[in-house]
């Protein structure tokens, strides 16, 4: 039992200190506005390659991670299958769908194929959760790194499928109302409607009762199963949310890339979620989009920044690592937490409460 | 055994009743309707036989693995690496000495460094975080993984196998009856035979260490409650330094075994580490004969699923792990 405690003391403090924020909803913060602003017309401001490429990426990355933040920021459940559940729900896009693998796809229409692959991907995501939730704290990793590894070995191998390690190619995008809407402006809105959408449900879910509640699952599962809380219901039903938010995520990748194969599902990219989710910071649901950003940022920009500065262009995951190493050494809620700090730091009779909100 | 028997006499039924058909399925000569049925008995027996050696491989990796676990609550995601580090060492030592066995002494010593490093520096500074700890781990995984291809490539690398263990040898089993009655005695490779038998005899050696002597008593004690043996005067640290150098080393050692059966290139490590984690899963975390019955399990289940359902090899293993986790969560072969 003190295995689960152990494991979740890292998130809480960081809650606690998080409470006051929770009065003053970003809709008050002249900064969320700016931000929400510059969102909405960014195709003004960037071009397609930076349109797509950094922010549609970072959006979705960031949605992926946010499923990952809400299961370990208020469920202290660390779950490294995020990715693979997007990944199973990009497959079944690319399945039921239509695609350039005529032997492989159904070709459904879009209107059925989405939402077949949704909730195929949540079921998938809930019954990876029910195995999780039976055992305790540290487990979870370790049974969810084994399930999206399991995956991925197995979209390697299954041909009948999942078409083996080549992967399923040229997937169709949805066209109607006359609009291409995998055209970069009109994919753009898209992929940041669903990802605001994702966001503004897991704000508000983690003040609704059902938050709450898994909150308090998260930090004391005894306590809550003798006030008559089913800790175990709590847990899976958090997972089947989380996997839902992960599924559009990877229905949003799947038409993005126009491609979905075993190397998008691959345990490194399992571990990239995290890594995005905890340098950005699990504790809010704006964290993983800034760390989204800062991946995203780096996988585009390292090779030619590691190059100027006369290194080796090819060590971009070396530069990962150790970043992902420094955050876990020296700030538990990543980013958002350096920052806070450095708010208060400045401000030391600061009575505004929550400080500063990172924003990307 | 017997109380488990007692306890669960439908469960050991049926165990008894597997292994009953197992062996009658390797020691008897195959009736023609079951070789129509599920193929010739040379295949079943190579898989057989594959499985088992790759289980012997398996459960050095996860044994070092649980180990650490059991005793330090640290789930080291890096292991894997540490056993393809053991591989490379062990190819650069072999092939610049031409000696297989000193391949094995340095890669367990140099590996086992890596651990009291990774010890000393990383994880003795958040002691009792595991989930941090857990993270840092992944964080080293990536490092170590991305220094490993840079220093040697994303080639394969094959240790070679010493002279006097290349070759098959002709074990007593027959696999089929030649039209003119002559029996056909199945042929294995040497190498593979005698690695088994090493690890089973590290296995036994470390079970014995582990009930037998005082630092075995040490360990076990600090499994069952840290906090305590460390107020009995007992120098925590120290046998924390030499568990993790320890479990470091073997998987160093599964390392030189891998590059040896098989062969050494980057993604190694993810594979070995997935293969730790469903055979700990499945015996139990912190246990060494639940790592042994684990790994023959998750050894036995890949090779007999890849070659009677090649594109559903991987779901096999899973179901195992699946089928474990709902009616046993806490492993097989755990105490609680």
């Amino acid at each position: 039992m003190s295995l689960a405690h152990d494991s979740r003391i890292t998130v809480r403090p960081a809650a606690l200190a998080q409470r006051p924020a929770r009065i003053w909803p970003e809709i008050n913060h002249p900064a969320a506005w700016i931000v929400a602003v510059i969102l909405l017309i960014m195709p003004l401001i960037a071009n397609g390659f930076f349109l797509i490429e950094i922010f549609a990426s970072t959006l979705i990355l960031g949605t992926m991670a946010l499923s990952l933040m809400f299961l370990a920021g208020y469920g202290g459940m660390v779950s490294l299958m995020q990715l693979t559940i997007a990944g199973f729900s990009a497959y079944m896009v690319a399945v039921f769908g239509v695609s350039g693998n005529a032997n492989i796809s159904l070709g459904w229409p879009w209107w059925l194929a989405v939402p077949m692959a949704l909730a195929l991907a949540t079921a998938f995501g809930t019954l990876g959760g029910a195995l999780a939730v039976r055992t305790e704290g540290i487990y979870t990793i370790m049974i969810t790194l084994a399930i999206g590894a399991a995956f991925y070995y197995f979209t390697n191998q299954n041909w009948a499928i999942f078409n083996g390690h080549t992967g399923i190619n040229t997937v169709a995008t949805p066209h109607f109302w006359g609009v291409n809407w995998r055209a970069d402006i009109p994919f753009y809105y898209i992929v940041l409607a669903v990802a605001a959408l994702c966001y503004f449900a897991v704000e508000y879910l983690s003040r609704a009762p059902f938050g709450l509640a898994l909150q308090g699952v998260r930090d004391n599962p005894r306590r809550m199963a003798a006030l008559g809380f089913n800790v175990n219901a709590h847990r899976v039903a958090a997972y089947a949310f989380a996997s839902f938010i992960a599924a559009l995520a990877g229905v949003l990748q799947v038409w993005n890339y126009r491609q979905i194969s075993p190397g998008s599902v691959s345990v490194g990219a399992c571990i990239d979620v995290l890594i995005i989710a905890v340098v950005g910071g699990i504790t809010r649901p704006i964290g993983p989009f800034i760390g989204a950003l800062i991946f995203v940022l780096l996988r585009t920009f390292a090779l030619d920044f590691l190059v100027r500065i006369g290194l080796d262009g090819n060590r971009f995951r070396f530069l990962i690592g150790l970043g992902f190493l420094a955050i876990v050494f020296w700030s538990s809620d990543g980013v958002i937490g350096l920052w806070q700090r450095w708010r208060q730091s400045r401000r030391p009779a600061a009575n505004r409460p929550g400080g500063g909100h990172g924003h990307g | 055994m017997s109380r488990f028997v007692e306890r669960h006499p439908a469960w050991a039924l049926i165990s008894i009743i597997a292994i009953a058909v197992m062996l009658w399925l390797v020691f008897a000569i195959w009736p023609p309707g079951l070789e129509e049925a599920i193929g010739r008995k040379r295949v079943f027996l190579n898989a057989v036989f594959n499985g088992i050696t790759l289980g012997g491989l398996y459960f050095l990796v996860a044994s070092g693995f649980t180990l650490i676990f059991g005793l330090m609550r640290n789930v080291n995601l890096a292991h894997g690496s540490l056993y393809l580090f053991g591989g490379y060492v062990g190819y650069a030592i072999s092939t610049a000495t031409g000696s297989w066995i000193l391949g094995f002494i340095v890669a367990f010593i140099l590996t086992a460094l890596v651990g009291v490093l990774l010890q000393v520096i990383v994880f003795r500074r958040m002691e009792g975080q595991d989930l941090r700890q857990t993270m840092v781990t992944i964080g080293l995984s990536i490092v170590f993984a991305d220094l490993m291809l840079w220093a040697c490539g994303g080639d394969f690398y094959q240790i070679q196998t010493p002279n006097w263990l290349i070759g098959p040898i002709e074990l007593p089993l027959v696999t089929a009856i030649k039209s003119s009655g002559e029996p056909v005695y199945l042929r294995y490779p040497m190498v593979r035979l005698v690695i088994f038998a090493a690890s089973v005899v590290i296995g036994v050696a470390m079970w014995l260490a582990l009930i037998r002597t005082r630092i075995g008593m040490i360990v076990r004690a600090g499994v069952d409650d840290r906090d305590i043996l460390a107020a009995t005067g007992v120098r925590i640290q120290l046998v924390f330094v030499a568990v993790f150098a320890f479990g470091a080393g073997l998987a160093g050692v599964a390392g030189v075994v891998g590059g040896t059966f098989q062969s050494l290139s980057p993604g190694e490590d993810i594979r070995f580490l997935l293969a730790s984690l469903v055979v700990v899963i499945v015996g139990g975390m912190g246990s060494i004969p639940g790592a042994a019955l684990g790994a023959l399990i998750i050894g036995l289940a890949e090779q007999l699923g890849s070659v009677y359902i090649p594109t559903y090899a991987i779901v096999v293993t899973f179901l195992i792990m699946v089928l474990v986790l709902a009616i046993r969560p806490q492993g097989l072969l755990a105490r609680r």
